[in-house]
């Protein structure tokens, strides 16, 4: 090749790189909305990408990358259909497509059908363990090698869940489609419960920062942003927005520039990304206007009332506790009766902490590392040295992260015994 | 389900564990991991092995035997111990393996353990 051959070449290569970035959500929406088969629209897709890949550097990028992609992958639909000799019910709907899509080569006036993706792959029909990993393979293409790693489940079998959750949709002919308003908010539960997944739920602080959140966080955001542009009246999906944004802006502070980790009360507020934080109060504020509490916006108030400290200088730990009680009534967890005690632990003591984490199911927390190291810190504070110690080793035990296991081996030398 | 957690190590890992002044935090490290891993009910036996360069390998070809130096692989990183552990799914494992201290300086492989060798031979002896 030439050197303009291989400069064509490599631009051509990145547009289709960029479009499947950008569109591949919104192309598996529209074809699979139609077919009602979301891994024979995501193969089509696949093949349309390949093709790309030849004749894009042949006869250079198309003015329309999209609607080009969205043509080949249903032509090779349509061959599919034909190649089969079955005429499946799918095959007028195609038909019905390439007219209206012929009709609006603009791609900003095609439906965005995701949210549609979004509800089927969240499907109560669908075993809510597959709800994440399938929302981050249709919406945003990720890959099972990406999905297993960020959810740290082996590509193998991850790859064989998405294929069962996909048979499923095509046979039980799960419908693509938007759920009447007096079902949403039960349906848009799922939805979120498997975005905030994706985000993953190991915020609190005592559990530590996590390499497989940083990948997924600005993911998990842009699918929240999805659901905000389409449903902007639920205060549920703003609430869960504004957490994401207000956890994913003191990600920076989480490490110092050695490397340590920074417990959230240690944290500088200059660190944090107030535009982020900026936004979050918005989408928090627009939230409680509606009038309709809800699990994510209380924890995004949690998350507020933290950041406040960037203007106050200080935490106001009695707000912060009020608002695990209302958690706890709304949605108790493990991980939410954990931070309960550290809450109140910081407004009526360390006593009172230990108490609240003595009532929760011991079986639950044997291997819950949160646990541990808020335990250890309580005990610390109380001066029991030795069962502080004790703890620390549990909590470093089942820690993942080689800087919070750092830091809490610090902390667990530092104890002086009695 | 059995599952067995290989552990690989670099030589400098290897070192680490006679050096005083890190030993204290490798050490801890891997004594807490151990405790989580008897407090979950989930441990079935395994031990650190000692350097690779301690290793002899023994092969019989043509009814002769061959024994030489050092391991079996010319790899840098090496076997440095091993884990069962007893555990509903291969999730699950992973989540083990990813807590494990090699898995942030070093390679943690998860196998099962197949199913056709009865699996409590093994086990008679590792609880001491």
């Amino acid at each position: 090749m030439s050197p303009l051959q291989t400069r064509t070449h490599e631009s051509a290569h990145r547009a289709v790189e960029a479009v499947a970035r950008e569109s591949y959500g919104r192309l598996v929406a529209l074809l699979a909305t139609r077919t009602r088969d979301i891994a024979g629209a995501e193969d089509a897709l696949a093949d349309a990408l390949v093709a790309a890949l030849t004749v894009w550097p042949r006869d250079g990028i198309p003015n329309n990358p999209q609607a080009w992609l969205l043509t080949a992958a249903r032509n090779r639909l349509l061959d599919h259909a034909r190649h089969q000799q079955v005429h499946e019910h799918s095959t007028p709907t195609l038909r019905l497509m390439t007219r209206e899509f012929d009709e609006t080569t603009d791609p900003d006036r095609w439906p965005d059908e995701r949210l549609k993706l979004l509800f089927v792959c969240a499907h109560p029909a669908i075993d809510p363990n597959i709800h994440t990993p399938l929302m981050l393979q249709t919406v945003l293409g990720l890959d099972a090698v990406a999905i297993g790693r960020a959810l740290l489940v082996a590509p193998k079998t991850i790859g064989q869940r998405l294929v069962r959750a996909k048979t499923k949709i095509r046979q039980a002919r799960i419908a693509f489609e938007i759920p009447t308003p007096d079902q949403i908010s039960e349906r848009l539960e799922p939805v979120l419960n498997a975005i905030y997944a994706a985000f993953g739920n190991s915020w609190e602080d005592s559990s530590g920062a996590d390499q497989r959140v940083t990948e997924l966080g600005q993911e998990a955001i842009w699918l929240a942003r999805v659901l905000r542009e389409q449903i902007p009246d639920d205060p549920e999906v703003r609430g869960l927005l504004a957490l994401m944004l207000y956890c994913e802006a003191r990600r920076p502070a989480r490490r110092s520039a050695e490397g340590r980790f920074v417990p959230l009360s240690e944290q500088n507020p200059k660190d944090w990304r107030m535009p982020m934080i900026e936004e979050a109060e918005g989408e928090l504020t627009a939230a409680f206007q509606m009038r309709r509490p809800g699990r994510y916006q209380i924890e995004a108030s949690i998350q507020s009332v933290h950041v406040e400290r960037a203007q106050t200088g200080r935490t106001d730990s009695a707000a912060i506790a009020d608002f695990y009680d209302q958690l706890m009534q709304l949605a108790p967890s493990i991980g939410g009766a954990v931070a309960h005690a550290a809450a109140h632990a910081e407004v009526r003591g360390p006593e009172v902490g230990l108490t609240l984490l003595d009532q929760i199911d011991s079986q639950a927390v044997i291997s819950y590392q949160p646990y541990w190291a808020v335990r250890a810190h309580l005990l610390r504070q109380l001066s029991r040295p030795h069962a502080a110690a004790e703890a620390y080793d549990r909590a470093i035990g089942l820690s993942e992260d080689s800087a919070v296991r750092a830091f809490l081996t610090e902390r667990r030398n530092r104890l002086t015994p009695q | 389900m059995l599952y067995a957690l290989l552990i690989y190590e670099n030589p400098e890992d290897f070192a680490r564990r006679e050096s005083s002044i890190e030993s204290e935090a490798y050490a801890g490290a891997w004594r807490a991991y151990h405790r989580a891993l008897l407090d979950a009910g989930i441990f079935v036996g395994g031990k650190p092995l000692d350097a690779p360069e301690t290793a002899t390998t023994v092969r019989l070809r043509d009814s002769k035997r061959e024994i030489q130096d050092g391991p079996y692989a010319n790899t840098k990183e090496q076997l440095g111990g091993f884990t069962l552990l007893e555990l509903p799914s291969l999730d699950a494992a992973l989540e083990w393996a990813a807590r494990c201290p090699a898995a942030s300086y070093g390679t943690v492989e998860v196998r099962p353990i197949a199913v056709e060798i009865e699996p409590r031979v093994t086990v008679a002896n590792s609880n001491s």
